[in-house]
């Protein structure tokens, strides 16, 4: 320390601050050591101590005072205008904080939910996302056309050809690339019945989270004669490229349409069963009846779309109002529902399935003939007769192989209904073979943000099953 | 301004001089949108124009980063009219030396996490957003994946053979 004698009134008051501070900190830290000593954990066998961890608060995710987190408070229903029934006194004694998830089964993938609990009373839920966040944004802009479709099957990994199928039309519309007739209705078959798919598993988690364990096992049971013939088409039962820029990979195999008949015939079986199985049972309904009610306004504010939105009176649905790969040629009927509960979102899904079973059940009659991708020889290769005869088409084939397909500078939007709702990809091209940036306006990332209004100021257990009717695909929310 | 058939974009646009509109169709369908730009003094007020026309469904916020053009960066928003059954993408460009855009929170709640993944992978800011975090990647990463100046980055692989001590 320097000599007080020496020193200038004033640096001599900075001294004694700095002292202060000093000795405020020593205390802190007598404090913080003596909680280290109380806590510490004995590397086993030795005297050396465990390294403790630096702190246990939850950075920049802490869910903050009550008054203070504005952003809780909008997700709240505060700006939304809203029935929510937010007490005036809280006891701080009864509040804790949990943590649910990111490892917890019933959170359907890595999601996080940070609940502030009272009792049995869920008073504030902070969604924390981001554990599976693998970049594919950022991917795809070192992948051309031709690889970017095998990098965007595996976002919303349940349902692939939704993802194709954005990200194809996208491609196409900036390449003005007409698809033919057959590739549209093959398009649509198979997202029709990748819905069926998505559904049935959405349904029997559902199932499984809420505790009617026999609808787990039904709703794999007929999942699975989906992914068969997707496997027969593909040749992979998830994750399939088969719908690509142009058109889709190959055509449907023989026989196809006994394989969807029998599907048809089995998945409206099953459908029926679940019904009788589920929709007077008493325990189902007490546990989805009136639970995580989510209202058309908040639907509008969050962007919340799909059976979510349907099961709320929202009657939007991207196959109605922008049809797409010539699916209005196709008579079905959007279901909506009226209450925006668990117990609409799941009868949503029920609905759907049988819808999408007529869609599928009309392609296999009404399938036009013809080529199942387009001619245009911007993204397909000559055909392989061709290439042993002519040098430009061996040209062609090469550049077109090792270059990938080139578009033209511009910006497009394309959105698709997804089994989840809107799947949109924005894709922004400067020209050449890669995009530049390829935006995914994915259904389940706008889901996660509307459960704080749907979960709060209800039970615990309700957050199980209102999470598990959201259905969110956490590789569709991180993306 | 460009001259629009639709009437709803038309009223829409009238207050907003600088705006630019054109109408983009999408792929196998008979649809269209329109993708309009404006500066971002107008951001806020035409969201809320927006808003109070029909464009009431919130769906998408997101940005571009076109490194080496300036300005830089461009922040698109997408809004839907339900009962019109139009959609408008609407963009607006930031500087990279100012990547601000007013937060949209305020008349979208819905753009809460939307501007929070921009925030984390773009590293635009959003003055007045009450939760200003990242989002998607961890708390304590440094830059912006999604913008362009940030490499790709790769992790080294061990291969046995090519291994020097073997």
């Amino acid at each position: 320390m320097s000599d007080p004698t020496r020193s200038s009134p004033t640096e001599n008051n900075v001294t004694d601050e700095s002292m202060e501070q000093a000795a405020e900190e020593q205390a802190e830290q007598t404090v913080a050591e003596s909680r280290r000593t109380h806590h510490a954990i004995w590397v086993s066998g030795t005297e050396e101590r465990m390294p403790f961890a630096e702190s246990t608060d939850e950075g920049a995710q802490e869910l903050l005072p009550r008054d203070e987190d504005p952003a809780l408070a909008m997700q709240r229903g505060v700006v939304v205008d809203d029935d929510y029934v937010v007490p005036e006194h809280v006891d701080d004694a009864e509040r804790q904080i949990i943590n649910m998830g990111p490892q917890h089964p019933s959170t359907h993938g890595v999601l996080r939910l940070h609940m502030e609990l009272e009792g049995e009373m869920v008073r504030r839920v902070k969604p924390i996302i981001g554990y599976l966040h693998t970049g594919m944004e950022k991917t795809a802009e070192t992948l051309n056309y031709a690889q970017g479709s095998t990098n965007v099957t595996r976002m919303d990994y349940v349902s692939p050809f939704a993802n194709e199928l954005a990200y194809s039309l996208a491609v196409e519309q900036l390449l003005g690339v007409e698809v033919p007739p057959r590739a549209s209705a093959i398009r649509v078959l198979m997202t029709e019945l990748n819905r069926v798919a998505s559904h049935l598993l959405s349904s029997a988690t559902m199932g499984m989270d809420v505790g009617a364990l026999s609808m787990m096992i039904y709703g794999w049971r007929e999942r699975e004669v989906c992914l068969d013939f997707f496997e027969k088409v593909t040749g992979l039962r998830m994750n399939h490229n088969y719908i690509r820029p142009g058109g889709v990979a190959a055509d449907l195999p023989d026989g196809w349409t006994d394989d969807v008949i029998t599907l048809i015939e089995m998945v409206n079986g099953g459908v029926d069963e679940y019904e009788e199985l589920l929709n007077e049972n008493p325990i189902w309904l007490d546990r989805t009846l009136g639970v995580g009610v989510l209202t058309p306004e908040e639907v509008k504010q969050f962007g919340v779309t799909g059976p979510v939105a349907r099961a709320s009176g929202v009657d939007w649905d991207l196959r109605k109002q922008t049809p797409y790969c010539g699916i209005e040629l196709y008579e079905f009927d959007v279901p909506l529902g009226k209450h925006g509960d668990a117990f609409d979102r799941y009868k949503m899904r029920i609905d759907e399935i049988r819808q999408s079973l007529r869609i599928a059940s009309q392609i296999t009659e009404t399938i036009p003939a013809g080529d199942y991708r387009s001619v245009d020889p911007k993204v397909t290769p000559p055909p392989r007769a061709r290439i042993d005869e002519s040098m430009e088409a061996l040209i062609h084939h090469f550049k077109l192989f090792t270059e990938g397909i080139n578009v033209p500078p511009g910006a497009a939007f394309q959105a698709v209904e997804g089994p989840r709702g809107e799947l949109g990809c924005h894709i922004v091209s400067k020209g050449g073979a890669r995009p530049w940036r390829m935006r995914w306006r994915a259904p389940s990332f706008a889901a996660v943000q509307a459960l704080p209004s749907m979960m709060t100021d209800s039970m615990v257990a309700d957050v199980i099953a209102t999470l598990a009717s959201t259905d969110p695909v956490l590789g569709d929310v991180d993306r | 301004m460009t001259d629009v058939d639709n009437k709803l974009i038309a009223a829409l646009l009238e207050p907003f001089e600088s705006a630019q509109v054109s109408e983009r169709a999408y792929a196998s369908s008979d649809s269209t949108y329109f993708a309009i730009s404006i500066p971002v003094e107008d951001w806020v007020a035409f969201a809320e124009a927006a808003k109070t026309r029909g464009f009431d469904t919130f769906s998408d916020l997101f940005a571009i980063d076109h490194f080496t053009d300036a300005p830089r960066f461009e922040v698109v928003l997408n809004l839907v009219a339900m009962i019109a059954n139009e959609r408008i993408v609407v963009s607006t460009t930031v500087p990279y030396d100012d990547p601000t855009v007013p937060t949209l929170t305020g008349i979208f709640a819905g753009a809460n996490f939307y501007e929070r993944e921009a925030f984390d992978l773009m590293g635009i800011e959003f003055p007045g957003h009450p939760d200003l975090t990242r989002i998607l990647m961890p708390d304590e990463w440094e830059g912006h994946p999604l913008r362009k100046d940030y490499d790709i980055g790769a992790v080294p692989v061990q291969f046995k053979a090519g291994s020097a001590d073997l």
